[in-house]
């Protein structure tokens, strides 16, 4: 069997802008800037980065959720990228997606068992199992049979975030894309579902697309990560290279600001100047050199390459390997 | 000894509604001294966000209520000023950031007419000197082209701007309480590193006391010198920053810490808390925490323990912690005496 599970080539996403008048070019903000990567089977590949960076959007095509403006999206060897709504249909079991907010993601009308069942009605799943796939499930996420009638407003964050993930179980799908599934949970109940997630990446084989921005979440979760700034991969690579030896200066930079709970720990914080710009006018060259804290005239110019630096860590960076001299 | 300058003592902040009365805020106190930051950590429905509303006197759109209680400010108890009193010490004396910098900056008025708002009403000044300080301000808090940036308004800023300007605002009539409820928890991680920074460098330049209120114990290790452990509208540690992180005595603060992945430390299962954030509604009998607590005994069920002090500079409610070690306790006693 093959390995690669996913394949995601060059893919872009341009939102076109109201255009101004009289103004006869039309202009677009570049939300994914021809972004690659592939998936392996069962491992989990985060992709993190902070607003506007692209992440969710990157998701969001990978699920067919968005169109795709070019680029192609490859699930198992078939190519979706210009599938129609019934083809991809019969294919949608496959993969699943869990969303950000518990709050908004579960219609408010529908019991547990009836959003729970959806799509096993979607998917043609044997009627006279229903209820017992139903409750099956509830019980795979650590709730239980008796919660199957009660309403989305009964339950807490944490518990409609299993639902969520139920759901998506459902249909027994491959690759689960999860939107930040935590980011809206409190901290205790954030590592029950984290330990949720991992639980079930064990037992059903799951491959998990995780799109976060919280880094500590990252680094327990992934086998794989990567980094996205301005709709670009800034750097690709295993957990252990990415956490351990960063080589872009962003991914840097953004190591060293995430906050250390413990007091006694004084480290050195690079601080970046500035805001991110805005996507929809994104500096020239490296779309990084309006904050890096070692551009230099090249940055300016030239985009940078994604290349393969070392043995499966990719970087987007002119002067890598001399900063990592340094 | 140094000096407080707030005094919270034995704050209740009741929300009565059909179905009754929430306490929200159940007998909450502490102390914040002069340049000092106090941490107030929590999670959500732990009754942090109300405590500092409440300092503010900020309920009065709520059906909250403050039902008892002291909050001293120099010596001033704030629950028995008026309004009008109150107007004069909010902004002047004690000023708020709030989380949100979108909706807590009027989206109509130009950034320069809002921060001179306050330093006009509280520091009399002309119109002009009033420009000249929110220039002034605005640089402080690093914002590249202030005299530009008072001429637009708030949607024409970045996330990180805007909370550099409510910043500004909060500092501009140099408070000697800032308030900071969840300061950075809407912005990036690169741009919340930017604005803690400034917050540690207005501490140590203007001596301001900073009373922060997050659930982001990252945050906390970095700002604060001491800290408050709020669960279910209740105290349930208070100590040195540092003691919190390396000796946590309740349970709960030790679930919380061991929950949270920590970059660098790799562990295949995260310890988690079982259950959930309590309802305030029904709120369990005895200790708040009973239901989750993996230590739970049969008195925590029935009785509350009270908030008493395990070392000079370190309290705690829980029973586990009751039996104070006879010389320890002694030690205590003797030295306040």
């Amino acid at each position: 069997m093959n390995q690669t599970l996913l394949e995601v080539q060059n893919v872009k996403k341009y939102f076109p802008m109201p255009s101004r008048l009289f103004s006869r070019k039309k202009e677009f903000v570049k939300a994914v800037d021809g972004v690659s990567f592939t998936v392996n089977r069962g491992e989990t590949l985060s992709i993190v980065g902070e607003s506007g960076c692209g992440k969710s959007t990157t998701g969001r095509m990978i699920m067919k959720l968005l169109d795709i403006t070019e680029g192609k999206v490859i699930f198992e060897g078939q190519d979706i990228t210009d599938m129609t709504d019934d083809q991809i249909r019969p294919l949608r079991k496959e993969f699943q997606m869990v969303f950000q907010d518990p709050y908004a993601s579960l219609n408010p009308r529908l019991t547990i068992k009836e959003i729970l069942e959806e799509p096993l009605i979607v998917h043609n799943f044997n009627k006279d199992n229903r209820s017992q796939r139903v409750t099956e499930l509830l019980e795979t996420v650590g709730l239980s049979r008796y919660h199957a009638d009660r309403y989305p407003h009964e339950f807490s964050g944490g518990q409609r975030q299993r639902i969520g993930i139920a759901r998506a179980l459902a249909v027994n799908p491959k690759l689960i894309i999860a939107d930040e599934p935590v980011s809206a949970l409190d901290v205790s109940i954030q590592s029950q579902v984290l330990n949720l997630m991992k639980d079930l990446q064990e037992e059903y084989g799951l491959t998990y697309v995780f799109i976060a921005h919280d880094l500590s979440v990252v680094e327990h979760i992934s086998d794989r990560v990567g980094v996205m700034y301005l709709g670009r991969l800034v750097e690709l690579a295993s957990r252990d290279a990415l956490f351990g030896k960063p080589l872009h200066p962003y991914t840097k930079a953004l190591l060293s600001a995430v906050p250390i709970p413990d007091p006694t720990v004084k480290r050195e914080r690079i601080i970046l100047k500035g805001d991110i710009p805005s996507p929809a006018n994104p500096p020239s060259g490296c779309t990084f050199h309006t904050r890096c804290p070692f551009a230099q005239e090249t940055c300016k110019l030239k985009v940078p390459e994604f290349r393969e630096i070392e043995s499966n860590h990719y970087v987007a960076c002119h002067f890598a390997e001399e900063l990592e001299e340094n | 000894m140094e000096e407080k300058v707030l005094q919270v003592r034995n704050l209740q902040t009741h929300f009565t509604s059909d179905s009754g009365t929430v306490k929200a805020v159940d007998g909450v106190s502490f102390e914040v001294g002069k340049g000092e930051t106090l941490g107030i950590v929590g999670e959500s429905g732990s009754g942090k966000s109300v405590t500092s509303l409440s300092i503010m006197r900020l309920l009065k759109d709520t059906p909250g209520k403050i039902a008892g209680g002291e909050i001293l400010y120099e010596g001033t108890d704030l629950t028995t000023l008026s309004e009008r009193e109150m107007r004069k010490i909010r902004g002047n004396d004690i000023a708020m950031i709030f989380q949100e910098p979108m909706t807590s900056l009027n989206p109509v008025y130009k950034i320069g007419r809002q921060l001179e708002e306050s330093i006009i009403l509280h520091m009399k000044a002309s119109k002009k000197a009033a420009r000249e300080r929110s220039v002034q301000m605005l640089k402080a808090v690093g914002i590249s082209r202030p005299e530009k940036i008072v001429h637009e308004f708030p949607h024409q800023l970045s996330g990180g701007m805007r909370q550099r300007v409510m910043i500004a605002m909060a500092m501009a009539c140099n408070p000697k309480v800032l308030i900071a409820d969840e300061p950075t928890t809407a912005l990036d991680v690169t741009i919340q590193a930017q604005i803690l920074e400034l917050m540690k460098s207005l501490t140590t330049t203007t001596d301001t006391a900073i009373l922060l209120i997050t659930h982001d114990l990252g945050v906390v290790a970095e700002m604060c010198d001491r800290v408050v452990v709020m669960y279910g509208g209740r105290a349930v540690e208070e100590s040195d920053v540092v003691s919190i992180f390396t000796n946590p005595k309740h349970p709960y603060t030790q679930g919380l810490l061991e929950s949270i992945p920590k970059i660098g430390e790799r562990v295949d299962r995260l310890q988690s808390i079982p259950g959930n954030v309590p309802i305030p509604s029904h709120m369990p009998m005895g200790c708040k925490f009973a239901p989750r607590c993996p230590h739970a005994m049969d008195i925590c069920w029935e009785k509350e323990p009270s908030f008493d002090k395990v070392t000079t500079n370190h309290s705690v409610r829980c029973w586990l912690h009751e039996e104070v070690p006879q010389d320890e306790s002694d030690l205590v006693g003797s030295s306040e005496r």
